[in-house]
């Protein structure tokens, strides 16, 4: 901890709200939710941890597929997840996988998804988490579209989406955003500033002081914040919330970020950039932060720090084998869901298939 | 009104109506039928560029048929997320020329959504663009990009050449679970009257037409060129030879049982589009018949399309580009003369 208290200012946080210092101190007195909130909040991001550095471990041993990990950024998405209300919509990237577990997917569904298994695409739809968008950017429109939907059904629901600093450059980025604000439309939008995109640092991304200023040319307020300050990210996320409820329109937030890790389980970040940067951003881990500030507060202990990770340990294991059980992908698999009901030549054509894998 | 009484009505009331009043009509239907229905694009609350929802924002709101601001990719995303959400979203593209923008939503998105999600989310969603050549439109106005379209799995795509066909196949198609784009000529809008019943009725999707019948030769075609190869066919008629006209009607799904009825009674095929050769629509259908009815073939099938270059910017140029009847006429010799 007492690492933390020597770090030199980063330029990427000017501006940025924090409710917690990187070693714990409290800065904002007036922004720290409930005891329970805050428990809901550390424990979120520690299961999110230890999933992340298992899978990495995981994938090493052939056991998943390509993994984008997110270990060191978690407080982005599990502080705005926490702010949202059961029914509320969520678009994750495919860097979504903390999110994805506050809001409901199981463990064994995430395994399954990165391995490429139809079984981890089938998520109950009311859950209202939708698949880890691979395409850059194209889940901005359709959360334009959601939460048009929920508008005018005049629900209170609301459709958040996630989006990397790279993502902002495409151009459904900024057609999303745009719509919704010209539409008015109770959505949040998250870009989860982490650096880099892959090799690309962000300076290379666009020559906007920040990207929570472009908010001013959609219509729309535009937040900057500590994004591994998971107190400060529930926090705007939950006014965000509640903005998009009133009918006031859709909210931009920046979290500044950094991702201590590779692109992916398949990327090395040492061919692009100093590890010492790394390093810094290791000082400010967002679950190290919280935890300082429960102990000082003796709301945790050594003790329920090893229930969680040991119990997580158990979840894992116990998902890993539920994975492992899953059917093995048939030929259907691969021409089913297409249509509603397949069209005549793809019923020739899982024959076809079928016939050559007799053959093998 | 239940749906047998709705067919009685639709039975009784029969009016004369050009295309776009067809399909204008649909829209009021599909609107008045289910309140998720909505209907948007660029200019479509105030009826859009040629009319198709003129006085739809009067009878039902700006809630349900309003202007979106200009973006392809954002209409074609903002139907996806309606879709995903339970509406019913009538997605209008002001010409289909101006759908390469929404490519990527169409290739990344609409196409794979229900199978990303392992039918969680299926798509019901309709894609309405004008398309093709024939009315002197500026650069980029009369792109035939269906070729484009139906080269990505998960999608429907319905082209019609009646009055009576736009509006019972753009009902079947808000009806259809499936993600549908419905391309309408911009040559047939005005210039095609037919009989449409007012009430509300459907054609198949995946049901070809047969326009015309004959034994000499198969004509293949859809949309805008249908009048074409009629005319080809008439004009056939007087010399002698009986063309049968096939009105595909939808290239996806694609009727190919009533294509090879029609090959093995004529044994000889001519396709006919107006979006380029390479690698258009008529390429898959030359393909399929080439593979599964060889035998019955008794002259190579012959293509008459636009040619591999873009839609003609100089409208000067247009008649040299859109085939027309003199066109189909020679690819009809040719097949006969082999």
């Amino acid at each position: 901890m007492t690492a933390a208290l020597t770090l030199p200012p980063d330029p990427r946080l000017e501006g940025t709200l924090s409710v917690l210092s990187p070693s714990g101190e409290l800065l904002r007195p007036d922004l720290v939710p409930g005891d329970e909130i805050l428990l809901k909040l550390y424990t979120g991001m520690r299961r999110a941890r230890v999933f992340d550095d298992r899978a990495m471990v995981l994938q090493r041993q052939g056991k998943l597929g390509v993994y984008p990990c997110f270990g060191g950024m978690e407080a982005t998405q599990v502080g705005a997840a926490l702010a949202l209300q059961d029914g509320d919509w969520v678009l994750p990237t495919y860097r979504g996988t903390a999110l994805a577990m506050m809001r409901g997917m199981t463990l064994a569904q995430i395994l399954l998804a990165w391995r490429g298994h139809p079984a981890g695409y089938q998520v109950d739809p009311k859950l209202h988490i939708l698949p880890f968008y691979i395409p850059i950017a194209n889940q901005i429109p359709h959360t334009a579209g959601i939460a048009l939907a929920e508008k005018r059904r005049g629900t209170g629901l609301l459709a958040m989406a996630f989006i990397g600093d790279g993502g902002t450059s495409e151009g459904d980025f900024h057609v999303g955003v745009n719509f919704a604000g010209a539409f008015c439309a109770p959505a949040i939008f998250v870009i989860e500033n982490n650096g880099w995109a892959i090799s690309t640092p962000t300076s290379v991304q666009t020559a906007a002081k920040n990207l929570a200023s472009r908010a001013e040319g959609y219509g729309m307020p535009g937040i900057r914040v500590d994004g591994n300050d998971v107190l400060a990210m529930y926090h705007v996320t939950l006014e965000a919330a509640e903005r998009a409820r009133r009918g006031e329109g859709p909210t931009l937030i920046e979290a500044i970020t950094y991702r201590i890790l590779p692109h992916t389980s398949s990327d090395d970040p040492k061919r692009y950039r100093q590890e010492t940067e790394a390093d810094a951003w290791r000082g400010r881990d967002p679950g190290m932060r919280l935890r300082a500030y429960l102990e000082s507060r003796g709301m945790w202990s050594e003790e329920q720090e090893q229930d969680v990770m040991k119990g997580m340990e158990a979840e894992i294991k116990a998902a890993m084998l539920e994975a492992d059980q899953a059917a093995p992908i048939e030929p259907e698999a691969l021409l089913e869901h297409i249509y509603a009901e397949p069209l005549a030549e793809m019923k020739d054509q899982l024959a076809e298939i079928r016939a050559l894998e007799a053959l093998k | 009104m239940t749906v047998a009484a709705e067919r009685q009505a639709a039975q009784e009331q029969v009016k004369t109506m050009t295309m776009v009043a067809a399909v204008n009509d649909a829209l009021r239907v599909a609107l008045e039928r289910d309140d998720k229905v909505m209907l948007f694009g660029e200019d479509v609350g105030m009826g859009g560029v040629f009319r198709a929802s003129d006085n739809l924002q009067n009878l039902f709101g700006e809630e349900r048929v309003f202007n979106t601001p200009l973006s392809e990719a954002g209409i074609m995303g903002l139907a996806v997320g309606l879709g995903i959400a339970g509406e019913k979203p009538i997605a209008e593209l002001q010409f289909a020329g101006f759908i390469y923008p929404a490519l990527e939503q169409i290739n990344a998105q609409i196409g794979r959504y229900r199978q990303r999600t392992q039918g969680n989310f299926p798509l019901s969603m309709v894609v309405r663009a004008p398309y093709g050549g024939g009315i002197h439109s500026p650069e980029m106005h009369a792109d035939s990009p269906e070729g484009l379209v139906a080269a990505v799995p998960g999608v429907k795509i319905v082209i019609p050449s009646t009055p009576y066909d736009a509006k019972g196949l753009l009902l079947a198609a808000v009806d259809d679970p499936d993600p549908v784009f419905f391309f309408e000529s911009i040559k047939l809008y005005r210039s095609v009257k037919g009989e449409v019943p007012t009430g509300h009725y459907t054609v198949p999707l995946g049901k070809a037409r047969i326009a015309r019948e004959g034994d000499d030769c198969t004509v293949l075609c859809y949309g805008g060129m249908v009048e074409v190869c009629e005319e080809a066919a008439v004009a056939a008629a007087a010399a002698g030879v009986n063309v049968e006209v096939v009105d595909l009607r939808s290239i996806v799904p694609l009727d190919f049982e009533t294509i090879s009825e029609s090959v093995k009674k004529t044994g000889r095929v001519v396709i006919v589009h107006e979006a380029a050769r390479r690698m258009g629509f008529g390429a898959e259908l030359s393909a399929r018949i080439a593979e599964e009815l060889i035998e019955y073939l008794h002259a190579p099938i012959t293509r008459v399309t636009g040619w591999d270059a873009p839609y003609p910017p100089f409208t000067a140029a247009e008649h040299m580009y859109r085939p027309d009847a003199a066109r189909v006429a020679a690819g009809i010799r040719k097949v006969l003369d082999y």
